[in-house]
């Protein structure tokens, strides 16, 4: 379970690593965000949803059945777009409205 | 390592930004024109348990109910040890708290008539992916809150048995913190990782609570001498397996039952299904041959499954990478579950600082709220809103007439000395990740952790106890080069405090009163003859007095006294 941040689309704002609640991103050198303590990873997703570039995936750790796919949101006004992407990039798109409750 | 030392004054000082500690400075904030620092290790947008959201309030009074049925329930699922009195003032605040979070922007799910569609007798279905952006925001409009983030709170600052503030560092910006104020509020939350987890590899941190709340709430308690209580009722959580996330969502918002390998619904062969009898059934048929066990759900409707996953999305979103990587579902499978590791979490079970009416602690000044209060079982959300007020409410009536002393310059430079010293270490032989493991493993084998499916006996009890002083030594010799470091060292160091509380605890509570939570193989009956009673404790000369209390009544004005 963890997180990893495409360097080319890191804009260098540092939101991802702000909002960590376990203080896990630093900016590097380059002013790049990286992620510094990946097994240390909740898996809250909190870096993706602040991330304005949609820089940051989530993938599961191999040792709780990853294979692979990623998960990457466009946060909105108004909806999340949550992306599932897999390694011969299948793509399943859920939209949630943030004005709409959980059924369950 | 060089440390900036920055002095700090405020009336409030509220310690963890969570959902507990957040409504609480709003309250004040509103009411008042009380200075408020809030001092939170991460940042309040989102900090503490429900950084990845929450997707239903579990406490609420719905229809047909009222607060003497919520204690009533509360009472019989804890196997009748609460302090009634905490959990009716909860429950008389519950769905005003509410309501107020609605007000702040929280969507919940209304019928045609606007009324909130409920999802149990005692939970309302929402969508609370941003309920700590919606907190965070709130709080940000209100002049007389200041939030310093990154900042980790280490220890109180105490005179005469009062508090006056906290000692602290920012993990960023090398600045240790000195914080006066003249009320505190605990809001730490609970402790996670104290067991070896579900996970231990690589995923050690996929689990069920937030692995960063690390019990610095309770450590700083009990290194000042404040009464704990019910360390013994710990938590375990029934998750879905390997990514651990919530199996509510799906046997309340579906009405799944569980069922072992051979299909057959299992959990009433076990006792009425409470909470911890839900789990210790799941442990048993597995124990027995029968696991693995699951949520029926296979054979739902695609419709179902899509609101499901939506579900997911706002609480645990691991899940649905989990489904989905697979071209699976639950439509499709049934969905594994297992208990978790162990938890200290006074949003669930009972344990956590021993409160007063108004979340006054045993320490002059001090207040506890949300899931590092002890007494008062599921709260969970909406009854950490509920302590946070009525804590807001007495700091509202009494704060201005508090004058505090403030510690001499020796006391405090010794505070500051407590934290920097760990720079001026020698390299030390163990590296943290090996401390970590070490306590880890102790309570896993000893201490009653999934590999002994929560069952331990005294003998047991008093290796831990040994083998936990053992590693708390070596933990105070671990060195930092930053402060990033130092903040791991005190995550390690907060714990093992913690485990020690909590194994005299264990060993002081001889029965069995609540299977897999505090199950002890020399006494495996529920004895109530002896029972019926708190077990407390305080932490003083390097060692941990265990204090036995008597049941409060649910219309009982509790103060402290002796």
């Amino acid at each position: 379970m963890s997180i990893k941040i495409d360097p080319d689309k890191c804009i260098s704002c540092g939101r991802c690593s702000n909002v960590c609640p376990g203080n896990l991103i630093e900016l590097n050198g380059a002013g790049k965000a990286v992620m510094k303590y990946p097994a240390e990873c909740w898996g809250c997703t909190a870096c993706l949803k602040e991330c304005p570039s949609g820089a940051v995936r989530y993938y599961l750790g191999a040792d709780i059945g990853g294979k692979g796919s990623y998960l990457c949101t466009d946060n909105n006004q108004d909806w999340i777009d949550w992306y599932i992407v897999s390694p011969d990039k299948t793509r399943h798109h859920i939209r949630i409205s943030k004005k709409e409750s959980n059924k369950y | 390592m060089k440390a900036e030392i920055r002095t700090v004054e405020t009336d409030t000082l509220i310690i963890g930004g969570g959902t507990a500690g957040c409504f609480c400075a709003l309250t004040i904030a509103e009411n008042s024109n009380l200075q408020v620092v809030i001092a939170e290790k991460a940042n309040i947008k989102r900090s503490g348990c429900l950084a990845a959201g929450v997707n239903a309030l579990n406490a609420y009074i719905g229809k047909g109910e009222s607060p003497e049925s919520f204690v009533e329930y509360v009472k019989r699922d804890s196997e009748g040890i609460i302090r009634e009195d905490l959990v009716y003032s909860i429950a008389k605040h519950l769905n005003s708290v509410i309501k107020r979070l609605e007000d702040l922007g929280l969507v919940i799910l209304k019928d045609e008539k606007g009324e909130y569609v409920q999802r149990g007798k005692r939970s309302i279905k929402i969508n609370g992916e941003n309920i700590k952006p919606i907190l965070a925001g709130a709080i940000s409009v209100q002049e007389n809150i200041r939030v310093l983030n990154n900042v980790n709170i280490v220890d109180y600052l105490v005179k005469d048995g009062c508090v006056a503030g906290a000692v602290g560092f920012s993990v960023r910006d090398n600045v240790v913190y000195v914080i006066y104020a003249r009320k505190t509020v605990c809001a730490t939350g609970g402790a996670a990782g104290l067991y070896k987890p579900n996970n231990p590899g690589f995923s050690r941190h996929k689990m069920w609570y937030s692995p960063f709340n690390t019990g610095a709430g309770y450590a700083m308690g009990i290194r000042a001498g404040a009464e704990m209580t019910s360390f013994e009722m710990r938590f375990v959580a029934l998750r879905c397996k390997d990514t651990i996330a919530p199996t509510g969502t799906i046997a309340q918002g579906i009405e799944a039952v569980q069922v072992n390998v051979r299909g057959e619904e299992y959990v009433e062969r076990y006792g009425s299904p409470s909470t911890h009898i839900r789990l210790y059934a799941t442990v048993m048929e597995n124990l027995n041959g029968n696991g693995p066990c699951f949520l029926k759900t296979k054979g739902i409707s695609d419709e179902r499954q899509g609101e499901l996953f939506k579900a997911y999305l706002n609480m645990a979103p691991s899940q649905i990478l989990k489904w989905l990587e697979r071209n699976t579902g639950p439509a499709h499978e049934n969905v594994e579950i297992e208990g978790t590791e162990p938890y200290i979490v006074g949003g669930h079970s009972a344990s956590g600082y021993w409160v007063d009416r108004d979340r006054k602690t045993t320490l002059g000044n001090l207040y506890a709220i949300g899931d590092v209060a002890g007494g008062c079982p599921k709260k969970y959300v909406t009854g950490c809103l509920a302590e946070g007020r009525i804590a807001a409410e007495s700091i509202l009536n009494s704060a201005e007439d508090t004058q505090t002393t403030k510690p001499d310059k020796k006391e405090i430079s010794e505070k500051v000395k407590y934290i920097t010293r760990f720079f001026d270490n020698n390299m030390s032989l163990y590296s943290m990740e090996e401390v970590e493991q070490a306590m880890q493993k102790v309570m896993d084998e000893y201490a009653g952790g999934i590999s002994s499916a929560y069952v331990y006996n005294q003998t047991k009890l008093e290796t831990a106890d040994k083998r936990i002083k053992e590693i708390l030594a070596i933990a105070e010799n671990l060195r930092a080069n930053n402060f990033r470091e130092l903040l791991t060292i005190f995550e390690i160091i907060d714990r093992l405090y913690v485990c020690k509380v909590l194994i005299r605890h264990l060993r002081a509570r001889q029965e069995t009163r609540w299977r897999c939570y505090q199950e002890n193989a020399d006494y495996p009956e529920r004895d109530d003859e002896n029972w019926m009673r708190y077990v407390n404790s305080v932490f003083s000369d390097g060692d941990v007095k265990i204090i036995f209390r008597e049941l409060v009544g649910r219309d009982t004005i509790y103060e402290h006294k002796n």
